[in-house]
């Protein structure tokens, strides 16, 4: 008698059990077919004439794939421009602050040293100063340089918030890595940069895949230095192009949301080959948004 | 002399590591901090070749303005609406994903979410701007529902623009909070978990008394975190509304960027900017005094 109690209340919990999760996996669904559908309908619009656009009722998949908004994009040389300047300055921005920035997290990895504290300090804290407010000196120190209307310019500024990042999440990647792998390179010979080279880095690929994704995805999205550094449509980045559209274009639907689906496809497309990786590291190291 | 000689190579390795960057960080910041200071302090800076020193005359204009004073006030309703907005969805959503289902579906629904954060805000204004048109699809369902009787101008209308913002603004930042609170909850202990649990705690009990005080100096660091940087957030509300209509959203980082780049009044610019320096540096350093412990 008891054990068949106990047998019906387990056979009850299993069922309520099985309720709670169906619910949750339906709260999910439900929540997340909300969130993301701006970005389908962006899609969907993108594949429809203008005529279409505000059509009722709307359709997200439409009666006929209209591909005249790629085609006009695709075929034009200013929109080739935009997505060439970006590359240039997204690769090398993140370059630069790979580089630069992994020698300095080792630096603050591996050795206690005076004013380290103060240091790392100093680099959180520029992740905090207002991009708006560095933008009126940087316009005149950038004039000044003769860097205006030139990927320079950008390629220069965009470190003041690569670099923190770099380092930071370096740093936190170096940090996981235990000591006794240096020690045993140093006791080989190996001078303090062959172990950052020859022993550290190997190990933290995964660290360095995710801080140069992330890096990247920040210099393809910037918008306001892009846009107020640079003038001619030869220096105009994809953010600053596909805003320029607008005024440009009037409402042609059809070609801003084809543009904007080309324009975010290079960083989708790394962040989800890579997300494994990044969104581990993204809280280790506090992104800017 | 070779001994000595390499003890100070040693002692001096991390500095030589650490140099590069340093000065690089330290020349874009320092010179720059200085500039707008400067600039500030005077008259016509770089449109003329000899702007005139006017003292604090700018500080003083700026106070009495009252467009300063209402882009002051915009600006705290939309940090503070953004920051609320992005801690409430984004826990409740890590709360959705942590919960115990498959670890395929997890990371499914986890890389979902994540999307709003990573397209620039030119498509995030853009997609809303199609779909709060009085024409587009907010309005065709909330009338399907019955909820409104005619399309509202939801970015047009002054009364409804900062409310289309910060909806527009939870969205494209939630799942900052979302990974954040995430990794987080994997820190918490799940004995604590199991203890509750014995005691016959529910959802809502162990939610209150297990992981908010566990994750008290997370939540307390990611808040502050998001909202410094909403605080001086241009981008996503210069292309959702261009700080209109009128002056309806008009935030400190956009009559920034208009002072400068509108109306080429770069000192004007530069005091409004040096204003948003001065509280970012207060939340900065009360943000600091938590990391700090940490490091």
């Amino acid at each position: 008698m008891a054990s068949t109690g106990i047998q019906a209340r387990m056979i009850n919990e299993e069922r309520q059990q099985r309720w709670r999760r169906f619910g949750i996996y339906a709260a999910l669904t439900i929540v997340t077919i909300i969130l993301v559908f701006p970005i389908l309908w962006m899609i969907s619009v993108s594949l429809k004439p203008t005529t279409e656009t505000f059509s009722l009722p709307p359709r997200l998949l439409p009666e006929e794939f209209h591909w005249g908004g790629y085609a006009k994009v695709l075929s034009d040389p200013k929109f080739r421009t935009f997505l060439i300047n970006s590359y240039i300055v997204g690769l090398a921005v993140t370059f630069l602050s790979l580089v630069i920035g992994t020698l300095a997290a080792f630096g603050f990895s591996r050795y206690r040293f005076f004013g380290d504290r103060v240091a790392k300090l100093f680099v959180i804290t520029t992740q905090m100063v207002p991009t708006i407010t560095l933008l009126i000196p940087y316009f005149g120190v950038i004039v000044f340089l003769g860097l205006y209307d030139t990927l320079w310019g950008l390629i220069l500024t965009y470190l003041t918030f690569a670099l923190p990042y770099s380092i930071v999440m370096m740093n936190g990647y170096l940090d996981t890595i235990p000591k006794d792998f240096d020690e045993a390179a140093t006791i080989d010979g190996c001078s303090p940069l062959g172990v950052l080279v020859r022993v550290l880095l190997p190990v933290a690929v995964p660290g360095i895949i995710s801080t140069a994704v992330y890096t990247f995805l920040l210099a393809w999205n910037e918008f306001l230095f892009a846009l107020a550094l640079t003038r001619s449509m030869e220096m105009r980045t994809v953010p600053v192009g596909i805003s320029m559209m607008v005024g440009e274009f009037g409402l042609k639907w059809d070609e801003m949301m084809a543009f904007s689906v080309i324009g975010s496809l290079p960083v989708l497309v790394l962040f989800m080959l890579v997300q494994r990786f990044v969104v581990g590291g993204l809280s280790a190291g506090g992104v800017k948004g | 002399m070779t001994s000595m000689f390499r003890h100070m190579t040693t002692r001096g390795t991390p500095y030589l590591f650490l140099l590069p960057g340093l000065v690089i960080l330290g020349a874009l910041l320092s010179v720059p901090l200085y500039k707008v200071v400067e600039y500030s302090l005077y008259d016509n800076v770089i449109v003329e070749r000899e702007p005139t020193f006017v003292g604090l005359d700018n500080y003083a204009n700026l106070l009495s303005d009252s467009g300063f004073w209402s882009a002051g006030l915009n600006t705290i309703v939309f940090t503070v609406g953004s920051v609320l907005g992005h801690m409430v969805v984004g826990i409740g959503l890590a709360l959705l994903v942590n919960a115990d289902i498959a670890p395929r579906a997890r990371t499914f629904f986890r890389s979902m979410l994540i999307l709003p954060w990573i397209f620039t805000a030119v498509v995030v204004a853009l997609n809303w701007q199609l779909l709060l048109n009085p024409f587009g699809l907010v309005n065709y369902v909330l009338q399907w529902l019955g909820l409104v009787s005619e399309p509202l101008d939801w970015l047009g209308n002054p009364d409804l623009a900062m409310w289309s913002l910060l909806l527009i603004s939870t969205w494209r930042g939630y799942p900052f909070i979302m990974v954040s609170f995430l990794s987080g909850l994997q820190t918490v202990p799940k004995e604590l978990y199991e203890a509750a649990e014995i005691d016959g705690a529910g959802f809502w009990h162990k939610f209150w008394h297990v992981t908010l005080p566990q994750l008290k100096p997370v939540i307390f660091g990611v808040a502050l975190l998001d909202l410094i940087w909403t605080f001086q957030l241009f981008p996503l509300v210069w292309l959702s509304t261009g700080g209109g209509p009128g002056r309806a959203t008009e935030v400190l980082s956009t009559l920034t960027f208009r002072l400068g780049f509108v109306d080429f009044q770069f000192a004007q610019a530069a005091t409004v900017a040096v204003s948003i320096l001065i509280i970012s540096a207060a939340f900065t350093l009360l943000y600091l005094r938590n990391e700090a412990r940490r490091l």
